[in-house]
């Protein structure tokens, strides 16, 4: 008994270690976590997928024995003394009996009424008369307080049973002795040879498939430990359609597949829908909606020109294609398309988070192999009520997010910033424009070398800047200007890009000086810092989603479980034996009317506690005033 | 006085259960008869057997009845007051100061505050009228935490038809569920062992759930209505929380009437205290039905994971932890009845035990991330 509690020990603490480490992850986070050495130590004892480990398998399993040990040993007993009533017991016997009661009756005693009253108690009452002519009453109540005994144990015992029928056990077996070996290269399913495949009587398993609209498949994978097994199902499943719907807040709502199933033993299909909470089950294996992610959206995609150069190009992507640029040695890898994005953009201000519509993810590789990820939003969204086109890029997927604000102009387009990136990087009209901001400036005519020095700062700000943004400026700053005068120097740097933008804005645009309002100027500054960001962004180009056609995938989850049945059924008999180990009060009660009068009551319970002495007060007390 | 109105005559009983049943079972003909088409089958037997269960305890439960009772009153008159109009809250006065979801709620923890105070200064100043009134205001908060929750139930409809769900969905709700479960196992606890002096201990663990929804409320601002995700779409919820909560709520009185036992083995209090025997029989009887609901709700909640998830058991960290707490208290229990241990080691267990259930029902959600993640702090 005690050896089953310590078990129980330490499969609680056991059970923590998994909820504490997170399992199932990919092989890496984990190696990135504990470092080499240790990754390899876990790994070997198991704990990346602790609850299907060898060790953790074999506590249950001893539990499971020495709990069903105990219920053999102790059952014969439970029944035995469920189906007898001791009469043998004698005077001396009772006497010793903790709770008992000595009675001298006058009067005869009215065994009717004595046993009328046992049973209007729910007793069950045997009579016995025994040689020296005593009789001796025997009852007995609620000894299916000990059957509770035995409808828990066995019930914790079905319970274990079912769930090692669903676990990997068989598998482990054969894993172990060399016939099956679990997969870790990227591969098609029909390409996975034999020895990692699992046959359609593989009588129970837990696997998933992603279907897109419009295709089918007739196997699943089963992820185990850095690979998966491919699971080969009785029947074809078709992805007809699938619809996410929203709620005003723009939150998921309900996750629906249109599926249809083809088995070659029937002459037609099975038309089904499946939602979360309602699965489908056919042939012992359940089908549900377990997520969904994209099915290969196609994407109209505009790059423009970014850096040194102008224009645009139009490529036709599609979700998990890549495309290469071959003039900039720059591969495309795309990796995810969503229809709607639930943020919340005012970080620490309670306001409700809402959509802000597609987005796409990708990579983007270049020659060496190394790629940055990359997050562009096709709708421009307000941050502290200004529109902006957001991208965000990242080295690692360990990183979070940083993003690049592209102002959108007065027609919700990114035309404008592109323009104005346009003009500043035409060196001409950068020139034009040092040449009127000095004679704006320098009044004196006679002073030309006032002036020149002026118009040359002028250029060379302004190169700096459009050569490499503000961080470019920062470095030209540390590099030639003594400490005491660099704060001086930062600000008048600003100043005369802050001017010389305008005016470049103003002369581009064909503005006049009252159409440079406090919102123009507030563009031209967000155009500024968007620009300066761009040498930070990693990629040559801006990524514009100009129209796309959605097609998502299913994600199902397929699940074959025998052990379900068994393990439904032992909690019945965990709950029924629990409730009458604790609700049901056995009792039992001896009451011996001497022939030579007097009588002795006494009581029993194989639990002794307040409930018991209330009882035995009352029984007691009642059969004393009916014999007396 | 609240509990002097509660006691009644033999007649005023009959009419009592008279006027119970036909609440119960008119309730929810009407509610079939006119929701019928939004009901599946499950939901229509859930309906039913809830007017079975209530019933019952209403039978066996004068005072719980009565609260019954009034709680139907007082959400018929709410609904009555809104007339389907959401905004209603802030423009009819009894809407905006008692009746509405929030200000209920807000009347709840007023109460329940009171009550805890009250309930101290009568164990203190061994008076009798002083624990009359903090058990009445304890009955005054229940009475106002279901109207509130029923109300709420009414509001997510008027708010939108797809949004409207049973209140139990997120940590605000479930935490006034808490507060309401756990006062009312205390308050029938208080009358079959006839002491009030348990409340000042028993109110201390209401009111940090209420310390935790007034913080949820002014300072996370999470005290709104949320539409269900799609996991949560099931009459399993109707079930599976409601059990889960009464074991939550009993675990709670048996931690807290331990404390009081602790105390009162260490000559603290010991004379304004119950018996020992009877603190004892108390743990024991809260961690008896707490740990059948709990026993149950983990089956459900692994019926209900068979469905959603598919598998009745996956290991999640909720699961496991709900794993421990069964298994601490299965060995609590053992200990107890087959071995017949009793005492203060059983006191230090309950109190411990606790500290477990806290961590499932909070701490996984704070520091663990598995399936379960619907309250998040």
């Amino acid at each position: 008994m005690s050896f089953a509690i310590s078990m129980l020990v330490f499969l609680g603490i056991a059970s923590i270690i998994g909820t504490i480490l997170k399992q199932n992850e990919p092989y890496e986070n984990y190696i990135i976590k504990f470092g080499q050495f240790w990754f390899v130590f876990f790994e070997k004892i198991g704990l990346y997928d602790v609850y299907q480990s060898i060790w953790f398998l074999t506590i249950l399993l001893f539990l499971v024995i020495s709990t069903t040990l105990c219920v053999t040993k102790n059952s014969p007993i439970i029944f035995k003394d469920f189906l007898l009533f001791k009469d043998s017991l004698e005077e001396k016997s009772l006497l010793s009996f903790t709770h008992h009661l000595v009675l001298k009756n006058r009067k005869k005693v009215s065994l009717s009424r004595v046993i009328d009253y046992l049973k209007q108690e729910k007793f069950k009452v045997r009579e016995k008369s025994k040689d020296n002519g005593d009789i001796l009453i025997v009852a007995k109540k609620g000894d299916f307080q000990r059957l509770g005994y035995i409808f828990t144990h066995v019930g914790v015992v079905v319970i274990c049973l079912g769930g090692l029928l669903d676990g990997n056990l068989f598998f482990k077996a054969q894993e172990l002795l060399g016939y099956k070996k679990i997969e870790t290269l990227d591969i098609p399913a029909s390409k996975v040879l034999e020895v990692s495949r699992l046959r359609i009587t593989n009588p129970s398993f837990r696997a998933n498939m992603t279907l897109a609209e419009g295709s089918s498949d007739n196997v699943a994978f089963v992820r185990k430990k850095d690979g998966y097994l491919v699971q080969d199902l009785p029947f074809k499943i078709t992805l007809k359609d699938f619809r996410i719907e929203h709620y005003s807040t723009g939150m998921p709502k309900s996750f629906e597949s249109d599926l249809i199933i083809s088995d070659p033993e029937l002459s037609q299909d099975i038309a089904t829908t499946i939602t979360v909470n309602h699965p489908f089950t056919y042939k012992g294996i359940s089908i549900y909606q377990s997520d969904f992610q994209d099915g290969g959206t196609n994407l109209d995609v505009k790059l423009w020109n970014l850096l040194n150069s102008s224009g645009s190009q139009k490529i036709n992507a599609k979700i998990f294609e890549k495309i290469k640029l071959d003039k900039d040695q720059l591969t495309y890898e795309f990796n995810d398309f969503r229809k709607f994005n639930i943020l919340n953009l005012k970080e620490g201000v309670k306001e409700k988070p809402r959509n802000v519509g597609p987005s796409v993810t990708y990579k983007i590789r270049n020659n060496s192999g190394q790629a940055r990820e990359y997050i562009s939003y096709q709708l421009a969204m307000l941050i502290d009520d200004r529109p902006f086109f957001i991208s965000g890029m990242r080295e690692t997927p360990q990183e979070e997010f940083k993003y690049l604000k592209i102002p959108a102009d007065k027609n919700g387009s990114i035309a404008e910033f592109i323009s104005f990136k346009e003009a500043l990087q035409n060196k001409i009209l950068i020139e034009m424009v040092a040449k009127k901001m000095t004679n704006r400036s320098v009044k004196s005519d006679n002073n030309s070398s006032v002036k020149q020095s002026f118009e040359d700062s002028v250029n060379k700000i302004m190169t700096l800047f459009v050569e490499g943004g503000f961080s470019n400026i920062a470095q030209n700053i540390d590099n030639n200007i003594p400490t005491n005068e660099k704060e001086k120097a930062v600000q008048a740097y600003l100043k005369i890009i802050d001017i010389a933008s305008i005016e470049l804005y103003k002369n581009y645009f064909n503005l006049s000086d009252k159409e440079i309002d406090q919102s123009a100027i507030r563009f031209i500054q967000e155009s500024l810092n968007a620009y300066s960001d761009m040498f930070l962004f990693g990629s040559p180009y801006y990524f514009e989603l100009t129209n796309y056609e959605q097609k998502e995938a299913s994600g199902l989850q397929l699940t074959k479980s025998p052990g379900q049945f068994w393990v439904y059924l032992g909690s019945l008999s965990l709950v029924l034996g629990i409730f009458s180990m604790i609700y049901l009060h056995e009792r039992k009660l001896w009451l011996l009317i001497k022939a030579k009068g007097g009588a002795i009551i006494a009581v029993s319970s194989n639990r002794k506690n307040i409930d018991f002495e209330l009882d035995y007060r009352k029984v007691s007390q009642a059969i004393k005033k009916i014999i007396q | 006085m609240f509990t002097k109105l509660f006691k009644a005559s033999k007649t005023s009983f009959v009419i009592l259960n008279v006027l119970y049943l036909s609440l119960l079972l008119g309730g929810a003909l009407y509610a079939l008869k006119t929701f019928s088409s939004y009901m599946d089958i499950y939901e229509k037997a859930i309906l039913l057997s809830s007017v079975g269960f209530f019933s019952w305890l209403g039978w066996n439960w004068n005072h719980f009845k009565k609260i019954i009772i009034l709680v139907f009153a007082l959400s018929l008159f709410a609904i009555q007051l809104y007339s389907g109009v959401l905004t209603n809250n802030e423009q009819v006065f009894l809407l905006k100061y008692l009746l509405s979801s929030q200000s209920a709620i807000m009347w709840m923890n007023v109460f329940f505050v009171l009550a805890l105070v009250l309930y101290w200064l009568g164990l203190l100043a061994k008076n009798k009228l002083l624990d009359d009134i903090a058990s009445s205001f304890t009955s005054i908060a229940i009475l106002f935490g279901f109207t509130g929750l029923l109300v709420r139930w009414y509001e997510s409809y008027l708010i939108g038809l797809d949004i409207g769900h049973i209140p139990i969905s997120n940590l605000y709700e479930v935490f006034i569920l808490f507060c309401l479960i756990t006062s009312l196992l205390y308050l029938f606890y208080e009358e079959k062992f006839n002491t009030k002096k348990l409340g000042a201990f028993v109110l201390i663990v209401i009111n940090a759930a209420v310390g935790f929804i007034l913080w949820y409320t002014f300072d996370r601002h999470a005290d709104g209505v949320q539409p269900l995700v799609p996991a949560l779409q099931s009459y399993w919820m109707k079930i599976h929380v409601p059990a889960n909560f009464i074991g939550y709520g009993a675990f709670s009185i048996a931690a807290m009437v331990s404390i009081a036992y602790l105390l009162s083995a260490k000559k603290i209090l010991a004379s304004y205290l119950p018996k020992l025997a009877v603190l004892d029989d108390l743990i024991y009887k809260s961690i008896a039905i707490g740990f059948i609901f709990f026993t149950v709700a983990t089956i459900l909640g692994a019926i209900w994971a068979a469905e959603a998830w598919g598998g009745y058991w996956s290991w999640d960290p909720k699961e496991t932890w709900a794993l421990i707490v069964w298994l601490n208290y299965a060995a609590w229990l053992h200990y107890r009845i087959v071995k017949g241990l009793r005492g203060t080691v059983l006191a230090w267990w309950a109190l411990i035990g606790l500290i477990i259930t806290t961590f499932a029902f909070l701490g996984v959600n704070m520091f663990l991330s598995g399936l379960h993640s619907y309250g998040e702090l």
